[in-house]
């Protein structure tokens, strides 16, 4: 006979761990998924794999050594980061930058966010199965890695953008380059957008996936792309200028829906964007210096070191015990490719950093990955992964 | 098209161009202290007040920070109090920021501030896991960058920076293992007097 428990079947719903080594997770993501069939009922993010102790390592750095620690962080959004951090710096000591650095600076990191929209597209295309744009991008990242390497001599690791100014200037003919690569630049995103935009395969996939209102964009402390993909009009290129953005005109891309497909839209826009100031930019440069005059804060040239005892003392204490900022904090943020990039930084007016917070916009959105993957499919977890474009660097530390 | 571009003009017509000012925050929330400096408002208030000191600006309609940035711990140790939280907060309506601080010692937590701000979760549990600082009715306070089974608070002053265990694979008990570390040369912190700079002297 059937007794009464026999009718009773407990479900459990399937956990299974994705990654830590695991192509799509963007690095050593580890998730451990609640499933229901293949329905995601849980994502729980477990990061820190690639934590590296980087603020605890700053703090025993002077100012200048702590400097590349910033390109290491999200290592595809790299000038960005020291740029952030630079500003920072500046902002405690009152640091005046002249104009042509600021010019510089602003050329490097719209290269930069051209640089990481590049890889975030590419990627995000190639996790949801589209192979040929991810090898586009990354022909087109070589040749802006090639701007890094000309004037820095590395090619992502280039601590070209210093306290006080940028460290050398640029070559003679890169911008000719640069603008070069610049009219050629948008005829490779249309080729790009023909081959993604229109795809059926990539709107079934994107449209109305990981979907975030404009509330909770705000709750979820979102920035940059994921802000504006939610239909906030939020830069702080544009809301809180810096350098010389606010001489420039350029559009900012928004979205409306608030899903993976806008912010892919939105990711394309701003590249385009990025041209524009780019060019502006490359109109805007005048001749003068590269970095400050005040010698506490930035070497003398080699011309001034051969010519003035002064100058090789001052050189001399510049590259050995650093320089000292006055007492003060500072919460300095800029528009990284990612999103808003923070340093928190703290003087206690030795030659170290008291304390230097760094706010990574992959960590504020990576906890939203709960949120926005509960009752998709496990497939859309990587499309969502892909469109918040993580880098393990910078959220792990 | 299904985005929409915005150019310089029409986007500040989306934000109130008056920022707020910070004259009457005195009156409605006990702060200990306040100030600008560079243009950046920051308030200490004291950890009881700090869950009503959030809620009213967030709330407020003169205020509206309804973006938390992030929150951090900073080690103060010769002070006082031993451990500051700095939160930082973002109004959109107002494009304006202002850094909440609250002080506490080792012994003293902080009321969680998710029922406000939900992203405060991973950085609160940040802050637990680098300073040790407990914070009230967090539903899920595990520690999220350290490595799985670590001990320590490692961002606080008295932490050494090269830590006390290392880690490795033994090839005979075919497993990662756990050792106190061992330096053939003690690592070494220079510090300078910096006499050059008159700045502070």
């Amino acid at each position: 006979m059937l007794k009464k428990k026999d009718l009773h079947k407990n479900l459990k719903n399937f956990t299974i761990n994705f990654g830590p080594q695991h192509p799509a997770a963007h690095g050593v993501l580890r998730l451990i998924l609640e499933l229901d069939g293949e329905v995601v009922k849980r994502a729980d993010a477990h990061i820190g794999l690639l934590h590296r102790g980087t603020e605890k390592l700053i703090e025993c750095k002077n100012y200048l050594q702590a400097l590349p620690y910033f390109d290491r962080l999200d290592y595809v959004s790299m000038m960005a980061q020291e740029h952030t951090y630079s500003l920072a710096v500046e902002k405690i000591g009152n640091i005046k930058v002249p104009e042509r650095a600021q010019v510089i600076r602003v050329i490097f990191a719209e290269i930069t966010r051209i640089l990481n929209h590049l890889l975030a597209v590419g990627c995000h295309a190639m996790d949801v199965g589209a192979m040929t744009p991810f090898l586009w991008a990354f022909e087109e990242r070589e040749k802006l890695m090639e701007f890094y390497e000309r004037v820095s001599g590395a090619r992502m690791h280039a601590a070209y953008i210093r306290p006080g100014g940028v460290s050398c200037d640029i070559p003679l003919g890169f911008l000719d380059d640069v603008h070069l690569f610049a009219s050629q630049f948008n005829y490779r995103l249309d080729e790009m957008e023909e081959m993604l935009t229109g795809s059926r395969i990539w709107k079934e996939r994107l449209v109305d996936i990981g979907v975030v209102s404009s509330e909770k964009a705000i709750e979820w402390g979102f920035s940059g792309v994921m802000l504006r993909g939610s239909g906030i009009a939020w830069d702080i290129r544009k809301n809180e200028p810096y350098e010389v953005y606010d001489k420039i005109s350029f559009s900012v891309p928004v979205g409306n829906s608030g899903d993976c497909y806008d912010r892919y839209l939105v990711r394309v826009e701003e590249m385009r964007q990025s041209l524009i100031i780019i060019n502006e930019a490359i109109n805007m440069i005048k001749p003068g210096i590269i970095k400050t005059d005040d010698y506490k804060y930035s070497p003398p040239s080699r011309i001034e070191m051969k010519n003035s005892m002064e100058a090789v003392i001052h050189h001399f204490k510049y590259y050995t015990e650093g320089f000292s900022l006055p007492y003060g904090e500072t919460y300095t943020c800029t528009e990284a490719p990612k999103g808003e990039f923070g340093v928190y930084l703290i003087s206690n007016g030795t030659d170290k950093p008291y304390r230097c917070k760094i706010k990574a916009p992959g960590f504020g959105h990576l906890q939203a990955l709960d949120d926005m993957s509960r009752g998709h499919m496990i497939a859309d977890v990587v499309t969502i992964i892909g469109t918040q474009d993580i880098v393990f660097g910078e959220i792990d530390r | 098209m299904i985005i929409k571009l915005i150019n310089k003009k029409s986007f500040k017509a989306n934000t109130y161009r008056t920022k707020t000012t910070f004259i009457g925050v005195k009156d409605i929330v006990p702060v200990m202290s306040y100030s600008i400096v560079n243009n950046e408002q920051s308030i200490t208030v004291s950890h009881k007040n700090l869950l009503f000191t959030l809620n009213v600006l967030k709330k407020h309609v003169n205020y509206k920070y309804s973006l938390l940035t992030c929150i951090s711990g900073v080690d103060l140790m010769q002070d006082k109090y031993r451990f500051g939280v700095v939160y930082e907060l973002l109004s959109l309506t107002y494009e304006s920021r202002v850094r909440v601080k609250t002080l506490i010692n080792e012994v003293t937590f902080v009321e969680s501030c998710i029922p406000l701000y939900r992203n405060a979760n991973w950085w609160e549990r940040e802050v637990w896991d680098f300073f040790g600082i407990y914070f009230q009715n967090h539903p899920d306070l595990r520690r999220i960058l350290t490595d799985y089974g670590f001990e320590g608070y490692p961002l606080r002053k008295d932490f050494p920076l090269s830590g006390y265990v290392e880690v490795r694979y033994d090839h005979l008990k075919k497993r990662v293992v756990v050792d106190p570390i061992e330096f053939t040369q003690e690592f070494r912190m220079f510090q300078y007097e910096t006499p050059w700079l008159s700045q502070n002297a």
